[in-house]
């Protein structure tokens, strides 16, 4: 399936994620993780709850505001059900070991130069990378 | 209660961010990973527009500030050890982003929009997070990694 190559629309939303991640850390001195945040709110609750069910709140609320006040969101899954919770399976596993994902080590750990960040992204990337290729080009699911 | 309207606000900029740029449509992310077939360059842009957005903005904050505005410090990860466990779990991070299309901070913001694709993914990630923190549990005291 072909996507429209978005250079413009991308770029505005990496801006506004990193925005996001600047005043998280100066608001609530956090990490903007998306790995992190959630985890503290899969009992048992972490003691710090509410502003992490704020924040979640908010990242599921704007893009709904967003859609009502008339933006437009491509959005297709051209992956079937069983694969979909086979990947977040393994995805839990994989982001609860490696302590982070792309917003907390892709964005948050690579722009304060963590070698742990940037070890767990580029290793993450290449995983990914891999395993499209694997599914795509070779198994052809 | 200024933290926690704050914190939403913060929230729903984050997940504007997110479904603008892409990162939340699986089509697209598997696509930006798929070099041999229908390539989607976007999101290079959007890691770049993240990072460096990012990386000028954390230096302003720690520059100009001893402690963040409704905490006491700045919370930035203590382990800097690069380990097998950091490795490891970031592969299998990698696999079921590779299989799904979808990560965490990805998935989360399309829960408004993007129906039971989306909500099967999540359900199945917070089994995945409740499962490896189980396990990890058993074996010694849960990683205080957050």
């Amino acid at each position: 399936m072909e996507t429209e190559f978005t250079p413009w629309m991308s770029l505005a939303g990496g801006v506004l994620i990193g925005i996001s991640a600047v005043l998280l850390m100066m608001f609530n001195g956090r990490i903007a993780g998306m790995t992190g945040i959630m985890t503290g709110i899969i009992p048992p609750f972490s003691t710090d709850w509410p502003w992490r069910i704020a924040f979640l709140a908010g990242a599921v609320i704007g893009p709904v505001v967003f859609l009502a006040a008339g933006g437009a969101i491509p959005y297709a899954v051209p992956v079937s059900l069983p694969l979909l919770a086979l990947g977040g399976l393994i995805v839990g596993v994989g982001v609860y070991y490696g302590a982070g994902c792309t917003s907390g080590h892709g964005v948050c750990g690579m722009a304060r130069l963590s070698p742990r960040s940037i070890a767990a992204t580029i290793t993450f990337m290449i995983f990914t990378g891999l395993t499209v290729y694997v599914v795509r080009h070779i198994a052809e699911i | 209660m200024q933290k926690f309207i704050v914190s939403a606000l913060i929230g729903a900029i984050f997940g504007l961010g997110i479904a603008i740029s892409g990162m939340a449509n699986p089509a697209k992310v598997l696509n930006f990973f798929d070099v041999a077939g229908s390539w989607d360059p976007s999101l290079i842009f959007v890691m770049g527009g993240a990072l460096i957005t990012t990386a000028i903005g954390y230096l302003v904050v720690f520059g100009a500030r001893k402690k963040p505005v409704f905490d006491a410090d700045f919370h930035l990860p203590i382990n800097k050890t690069i380990d097998a466990r950091l490795i490891g779990g970031s592969a299998v991070f990698g696999i079921g982003w590779g299989i799904a299309g979808f990560c965490p901070g990805g998935a989360i913001p399309a829960l408004g929009f993007g129906g039971l694709p989306v909500i099967a993914f999540v359900g199945a990630m917070i089994i995945g997070i409740v499962l490896a923190r189980s396990i990890d549990g058993l074996r010694h005291k849960p990683a205080k990694a957050f």
